[in-house]
């Protein structure tokens, strides 16, 4: 059968491209219209294209696609080429990519509208979406490196928009120097991965390590050693402890960005990989040891901050970082299919959080403090009610999109032997907190009383550029989770079963075997501790909110150093600025810049010049411009001459005379 | 019948001699004089060694020695009256426009 | 001692006192003086020697020729006594043991290599001339053709550099 699209793959990322080209070249001088329309048809089509692409995927029986399009690095047996591949895994992330990045490029008409530097802004974002689509659909590492490298560098650019103000350059410099860090542990693990298999492509590596030994607990061998240097990678591109600080920073961007880029796409690069080399993954206790205990470790802490923060957009920032634990969660305790699908419903629930919230800001023109707003449901009806539902979402109510994704890691956490119990316990600790402060977020928004001056704020709905994408996300963290239903309600687990053939089963590794009644009670167990979790969150926030609103004051007050500590966020970059940042810049200017490049090169170059300039002045000597010492000169070298050519003579002389 | 060597000896005296007043001299003709004492050293050497080997060939290139320290002599003359003229002097130590 | 052994002794030692002479010689007309007597003692020698074209040659064009040509040139620019100016101070250190090092590692050169040079067979080369003239027309025609050339240019040379600036 004929797959057009699937023949040129490469098309779905160069749409973008040529977009972000257009407009970053010839865009300056355009109007707001011509640079939507360059940007939106970019994605459009690429969206379009993607879709189309997905369709053959089925039609042709959703075997594993891998098309070689050109020779990139040939050296000796290595070779990576711009090789694209589409299997089950990459059907749900580029469908993710370019459909809520199109929603997103939408909004940001609207939002970005009476901003200056529009074209500036709509190039970097195709260019993001450029690199993004090289990191899904590429077949290999090094491509995959490209794109995870793109997307951070395209990150950079869009947080440090603002540029002339200082926070935000800083902010942008803060997340690729962060970014920089794991991705220096990410190369490691590719080069160790070269140099132990040879090869670096993804089918071919796969196929040669799956037959290897599994290796236990404590055991740091080839696939340890790998996946934790990888995982280092994704700590930092998914904002996992300890590398997490930058993404409250890159809140400094304007708010699509946060959207796109810090919720919904970017920071999940990670979670893929992860997933991606599921395989590898396995192979190695330890690292899924780490991951699962990295991430559960990462959602609490991250939860605990946001419990406290005032700016609507650091909340949510938090929130992020939280939920990206969930996902490396669900992949350590081996459900990799679990931490897929809360990748996906995370993308539509989080995407639209922040967009809300770019709505709410740009309805307070401008205010981001939670603290001065208030009593805003009946004025910005259409964001309230997407945005209600963004939250039910992430709490985890029934039957959105959250619960169901959230209920499979926690389930298969628990369905775990040993002391996996542990995580699920902090887990729903989590889940409790979560949906604790996002109702927080929504009652001091939306409820209560206005904290606000009416005069100086005039609240108005945002246009349908920036509302129908709301809407549109909405519904689909309504019905995205009906892919994985639970089996005690009757369907059947879609999602996993879609990515069997990437990921086997997909049930978490040691599982007892439950009979099929038991494991229903179970699930229905699990979810209904998951529900109750998420209501007594929303029960508290309500009553200390709502009913109370002096109390949390009071709290405050009461346990002053807890809440200074948790609204410092734990003083964590403050302990990286002293521990790390300070001794590195005092090193840097006494040592590498005052001894070795002044005192040593410097000091080399100039007096190599100086060394020139001394034998200059000795051997002018000769040039006195006194004919009779020329004359000298003539004869010494006469007598130098006589005196090689005849030297034999001279020695036999010498040695006859004595 | 003289040595040969008794030539060559003679003749690396001469041009030793010839080299001590190029160095020492201070009035440019007799620098140039002692250069001509160089190459009849020179040329006795020649016809020395054309006399030992009993070929013919060294004569003739005194001959061509001869010739050409003629064209020397005649051109070097020439400068050395310009130089007179420039200088005012015959001092080659007062030749000296190239010292720093 | 045989005569052609004490004919040399007198003639090398007039030879050598006469470039003493030029080495110490104050006024440049004694130097030039001296060298001639330089020149037709080696004339003699070379007639010692066999070669009596080079001799006869050595005194015409040499002698009488170059020699007259600076006896002109002296006279001509009125040449004094020379000063006693010191700028160089490498050659009035060095100058002199440089020179005589010269001197005395040709001289023990000259010693030395008696070994390789042949005894010569005769006491001169018969029909010297006759082979000179047609060694110069055969082998070494073009040489001479270009000496020649050499000496025009010398002419040419000579006339415009001694020309009297045009007022």
């Amino acid at each position: 059968m004929s797959t057009p699209i699937l023949d040129i793959l490469w098309i779905i990322p160069l749409l973008p491209l040529l977009g972000a080209a257009t407009n970053g070249l010839f865009g300056k001088k355009w109007p707001n219209k011509i640079v939507n329309t360059v940007a939106l048809s970019a994605t459009g089509l690429s969206f379009a294209a993607a879709l189309e692409a997905v369709r053959e995927f089925f039609e042709q029986g959703q075997k594993l696609v891998h098309k070689e399009f050109f020779d990139w690095i040939v050296a000796g047996s290595f070779r990576a080429g711009f090789d694209l591949q589409m299997d089950q895994l990459t059907v749900i992330m580029v469908l993710v990519v370019t459909g809520v990045g199109f929603l997103i490029h939408i909004y940001s008409t609207g939002y970005m509208s009476h901003e200056g530097g529009y074209y500036r802004f709509f190039s970097y974002l195709n260019l993001f979406m450029f690199f993004m689509l090289i990191l899904v659909l590429a077949a290999n590492y090094v491509l995959l490196f490209v794109g995870w490298e793109g997307v951070g560098l395209a990150s950079y650019l869009l947080i440090g928009f603002y540029f002339l103000k200082k926070s935000a350059s800083d902010a942008g410099k803060k997340a690729f120097i962060v970014n920089r860090i794991g991705d220096f542990g990410f190369m490691l693990g590719m080069f160790l991965l070269f140099k132990t298999f040879g090869t670096l492509d993804f089918t071919e590596l796969f196929a040669k390590a799956a037959p290897w030994s599994h290796e236990s607990w404590g055991v740091f061998g080839t696939f340890t050693v790998a996946c934790l240097l990888l995982f280092t990678g994704a700590c930092g591109k998914s904002a996992q402890l300890p590398l997490y600080v930058w993404l409250p920073d890159a809140m400094e961007g304007p708010t699509p960005v946060s959207a796109l880029i810090h919720a919904a796409t970017m920071v999940t690069a990670g979670v893929y990989v992860v997933a991606r080399s599921h395989i590898l993954f396995t192979h190695s206790e330890t690292a899924l040891i780490v991951v699962g205990t990295v991430g559960c470790a990462t959602a609490f802490f991250a939860a605990t901050i946001g419990l406290v923060q005032t700016d609507i957009k650091k909340v949510l920032a938090y929130s992020t970082v939280s939920q990206l634990g969930y996902m490396f969660l669900g992949c350590g305790v081996g459900a990799f299919s679990a931490g897929i699908f809360h990748l996906m419903t995370h993308a539509f629930f989080k995407a639209l959080l922040f967009l809300a919230a770019g709505s709410v800001i740009h309805a307070m023109g401008g205010e981001q403090n939670m603290l001065h707003m208030g009593g805003l449901s009946k004025k910005i009806k259409v964001t309230y009610w997407t945005m209600l539902i963004a939250t039910l979402a992430i709490a985890g109510f029934p039957p959105l999109a959250g619960f169901f994704s959230k209920d499979a890691i926690l389930g298969e956490a628990f369905q775990r032997e040993g002391g996996w119990h542990s995580l699920y316990v902090v887990g729903l600790l989590t889940a409790l907190l979560t949906s604790f402060y996002m109702f927080r977020l929504i009652f001091l928004t939306f409820h209560g009383k206005q904290r606000y001056d009416e005069h100086h704020v005039h609240v108005h709905e945002s246009p349908w550029s920036m509302l129908g994408p709301l809407v549109i996300l909405a519904l689909l963290s309504i019905i995205g989770g009906w892919l994985a239903a639970p089996s005690f309600w009757g369907g059947e687990d879609h999602f996993t079963a879609f990515l069997a053939p990437v990921f086997g089963a997909g049930h978490a590794e040691g599982e007892a075997a439950l009979s099929e009644a038991a494991a229903h009670s179970l699930e229905l167990t699990l979810a209904i501790v998951a529900v109750a979790a998420a209501a007594l969150g929303w029960a508290t926030a309500f009553w200390l909110y709502l009913r109370q609103p002096g109390k949390p004051a009071e709290i405050a007050k009461s346990l002053k150093p807890i809440y200074n500590t948790l609204y410092n966020k734990y003083y964590v970059d403050e302990a990286y600025g002293a521990a790390i940042v300070k001794p590195l810049l005092a090193i840097s200017t006494n040592v590498l810049w005052k001894v070795v490049d002044v005192a040593m090169i410097d000091g080399t170059v100039n007096g190599i010049a100086t060394g020139a300039t001394a034998t200059g002045h000795v051997t002018r000597r000769t040039q006195s411009g006194n004919t009779r010492s020329y004359a000298v000169w003539v004869v010494v070298g006469a007598l130098t001459i006589l005196i090689i050519v005849f030297w034999p003579a001279i020695r036999a002389l010498a040695g006859g005379a004595q | 019948m003289v040595p040969t060597h008794y030539y060559l000896i003679l003749s690396a005296i001469l041009f030793g001699l010839g080299a001590v007043a190029f160095v020492f001299k201070r009035n440019i003709i007799t620098i140039f004089m002692s250069i001509e004492l160089m190459l009849n050293a020179v040329n006795l050497a020649f016809v020395a060694f054309s006399q030992a080997f009993g070929k013919v060939e060294g004569q003739v290139f005194v001959l061509f020695v001869i010739v050409v320290a003629a064209a020397e002599a005649a051109v070097g003359l020439g400068i050395i009256i310009l130089i007179q003229r420039n200088r005012q002097s015959l001092n080659i130590e007062k030749v000296n426009l190239l010292k720093l | 001692m045989n005569p052609a052994l004490l004919i040399f002794w007198v003639l090398a030692g007039l030879a050598v006192l006469g470039a003493l002479s030029l080495v110490w010689q104050r006024h440049p007309i004694h130097s030039a003086l001296s060298l001639i007597v330089v020149m037709v003692c080696l004339a003699g020698l070379y007639l010692l020697m066999g070669a009596e074209f080079v001799a006869m040659v050595q005194i015409i064009v040499y002698g009488g020729a170059i020699m007259v040509l600076f006896l002109f040139v002296i006279m001509l620019l009125n040449a004094g006594e020379e000063e006693h100016t010191d700028f160089s101070k490498l050659a009035k250190f060095a100058g002199l043991p440089l020179a005589l090092a010269l001197t005395a590692s040709l001289a023990a050169l000259a010693y030395k290599q008696d070994a390789s040079v042949p005894t010569p067979t005769q006491a001169f080369i018969p029909g010297a001339t006759r082979q000179i003239s047609s060694m110069l027309f055969k082998e070494f025609v073009y040489p001479f053709e270009l000496t020649s050339f050499l000496i025009l240019v010398a002419i040419m040379g000579a006339l415009v550099l001694a020309q009297r600036e045009k007022k």
